[in-house]
């Protein structure tokens, strides 16, 4: 593969999109321990390379489905924080109005077609709307599914990659794998090894990644979107991360060692990674993390600020009027 | 007696059963990591000596629930979770095709002995994907039993009898409950499965109710008593089979009667338990039976909105007023 030379700008792009993610998600653990947000939340914490990555290869037209860990898919797709936070905090002004909340958050305005409390509910969600763009609306929008290493055991997973195959589908299957599902880890409910080597059953490209590399990220994300958007069918790209924080806010985390985990933050963290390639000076990183903290705490004071849903329009969305 | 949390006595039940029956395992997503969605299995596996009985599944529902099946057929008697109520419609094939027709259809064969065990309901600005309430979708099911547990005595008793009974066993558990501390008998009991009882006795009203639903019944019941009101509480217990009979005796002694569950109420259990008080007891009736439950609405994340979805002592108290006027 061409050697990718990046332009500064679009290096600051990916920065600032992990860092976005960084902040919101600590201001939302933050205010998750502290009781205001008594939901479930799930962070994203340590994995922002991977929906930061695949994203800057997407077209704001082209469609991902998400996961219950799904705020950074959120973000990297190109919600507005604002209306992120005030959904999280169940605000009339949220992107859903305040009916989904964290674990069911979503912008069909930029192709975020939701994430879900259901584990393995997108991958044939995904396979569907590609369907629909390749075979009867004709376009060249591609579909990316993200999902974990547990989820990969979801029969849904096997049927999506199978019908994704059989007919040819733009979509980018993309695994994250972060070694646990919830407590459990991966090996010890699947012999095997890696979840790129599913694709060999399906007959498509499997292809392992580094997933705190956010140029990495980006390169698997661009060769798997160009084989899509040709009509070549889908790819399972798998991007090895950590699932650095507890399963959700307040999970005891009975099953492993605190520490372990901080030294793997500290060697895999990817913005310190991204900071390591030295594309762009350490100032001007500082800067960009200043002003996505800025933006987290407005985007925080505005959910505040928002009310909550009227109760008349308590029943509304059930059906179409 | 001691007091214990629901947690605790149900976790005695599953050890109880586990020392007494060797055929008896449990299985579940993070069974050992946390010990369970409620941690509700810490420990189980050292404390009945064998860990090989606790076992950890992949997120494969329908492979929890149809190698269940398959193991009940083999012999022995599985306890799966599915740890929320929202796990149960992506293995509905497994539930009632397989688990609920397998003894019926195969002219008496083989024997479904099987537990599910299924936290449900609305704790706290969970969303859509995680709240459900849906006994009624599996009381609906020909060959399946659903059991549905209101304290922490009942539900160890419960659990003992829906472990040791021979058929397929959906059994909620409604998530607030597991905090719940209640008295518990030291000795050995069970509770018969499809038994009602009388939570409360009352002569001017029935209120009919289950699992997470009783207390928030007696909490009203005493409310109403100082308003000079005598409402008598029927615990229900099981959906299916249903104990008619403790039902229709209460209805003919009030003549007055309150269905309530924090399910949606349309073609919610209420349905089926107005409809045959209506066919059954008619005469008995002194005003239409009111029947309560959640709108017609999945669940929302917004707590105003989610709030606007639960079944309260306050809500039954009102009912309690319309079927008196
Ligand atoms: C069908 C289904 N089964 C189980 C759950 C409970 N659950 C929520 S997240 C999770 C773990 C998911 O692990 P993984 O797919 O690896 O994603 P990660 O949380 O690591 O990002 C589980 C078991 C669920 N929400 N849906």
């Amino acid at each position: 593969m061409e050697k990718i030379v990046y332009s500064k700008e679009q290096a600051r792009e990916l920065y600032e999109k992990m860092a976005t993610i960084r902040y919101f998600e600590a201001c939302i653990k933050h205010d998750s321990l502290a009781g205001e947000i008594p939901g479930f939340v799930h962070l994203y914490i340590g994995e922002e390379a991977i929906a930061t990555g695949v994203c800057a290869a997407l077209r704001q037209d082209d469609m991902i489905e998400s996961t219950h860990r799904g705020h950074g898919h959120c973000i990297a797709k190109g919600a507005d924080v604002n209306r992120m936070m005030a959904e999280i905090y169940g605000k009339e002004t949220g992107l859903c109005q305040g009916r989904g909340g964290s674990m069911h958050i979503a912008d069909f305005s930029i192709g975020m077609l939701g994430a879900n409390g259901v584990v393995g509910g997108g991958y044939n969600l995904a396979a569907g709307a590609a369907l629909a763009n390749k075979a009867v609306l004709k376009n060249d929008k591609v579909s990316v599914v993200f999902f974990g290493d547990g989820a990969s055991n979801r029969g849904t997973f096997h049927e999506a990659m199978n019908v994704a195959s059989a007919w040819k589908l733009p979509v980018i299957f993309v695994n994250e794998m972060n070694c646990w599902a919830s407590t459990t880890p991966y090996r010890a409910t699947c012999n095997v090894e890696n979840i790129s080597d599913r694709a060999k059953g399906y007959h498509i490209p499997g292809v392992i990644v580094d997933g705190q590399d956010v140029f990495a990220v980006y390169e698997a994300a661009k060769a798997a979107v160009e084989r899509a958007r040709s009509g070549e069918g889908p790819t399972l790209i798998e991007a090895k991360t950590y699932r650095i924080e507890g399963h959700f806010v307040g999970d005891p985390e009975l099953y492993r060692k605190k520490e372990e985990t901080l030294k793997i933050f500290q060697d895999t963290d990817p913005l310190r990674i991204f900071r390591q390639k030295k594309i762009l000076p350490d100032a001007e990183c500082n800067e960009i993390e200043a002003r996505c903290e800025e933006a987290i705490r407005k985007a925080k004071e505005y959910a505040l600020s928002c009310s909550y849903p009227d109760a008349e329009s308590f029943m509304k969305y059930v059906y179409v009027d | 007696m001691s007091i214990k949390t629901y947690k605790e006595a149900t976790w005695e039940a599953m050890k109880e059963e586990m020392l007494r029956d060797p055929s008896v395992y449990a299985m579940a997503e993070d069974i050992i990591g946390n010990g369970g969605s409620m941690g509700h299995y810490i420990g189980l596996g050292q404390a009945v000596g064998d860990e090989n009985r606790v076992l950890d599944a992949p997120i494969s529902e329908t492979a929890i629930v149809a190698s269940a099946v398959g193991a009940a057929l083999a012999g022995m008697r599985p306890v799966i979770d599915m740890r929320f109520s929202n796990c149960l419609p992506v293995c509905m094939d497994e539930l009632t095709n397989q688990a609920a027709k397998s003894r019926y259809m195969f002219g008496g064969q083989g024997k479904v002995h099987m537990v599910v065990r299924c936290p449900d309901g609305i704790m706290k600005m969970q969303g859509a994907h995680h709240t459900d309430c849906l006994e009624a979708w599996f009381a609906h099911v020909p060959g399946l039993q659903v059991v549905i547990p209101s304290s922490p005595a009942e539900g160890k008793g419960l659990l003992k009898s829906a472990i040791r009974n021979d058929n397929p066993v959906i059994f909620f558990e409604h998530k607030t409950l597991f905090k719940m501390e209640g008295e518990v008998p030291e000795e050995e009991y069970t509770i018969p499965i499809g038994k009602a009882r009388v939570a409360r006795d009352g002569k001017d009203v029935s209120i009919i109710v289950y699992g997470v639903m009783v207390s928030r019944a007696l909490e009203a019941a005493k409310v109403l008593e100082q308003e000079g009101v005598s409402a008598e509480v029927i615990d229900l217990r099981t959906v299916s089979p249903w104990d008619k009979e403790t039902v229709l005796a209460s209805v003919r002694k009030t003549g007055r009667v309150v269905v309530a569950h924090e399910a949606v109420r349309q073609c919610g259990f209420g349905a089926e338990l107005s409809a045959t008080i209506g066919e059954e007891a008619f005469a008995s009736l002194k005003t239409p039976v009111v029947r309560i439950g959640a709108p017609f609405v999945p669940i929302p994340m917004s707590p105003h909105l989610e709030d606007m979805c639960r079944t309260l002592p306050k809500d039954i108290i009102s009912a309690v007023k319309r079927v008196l006027s």
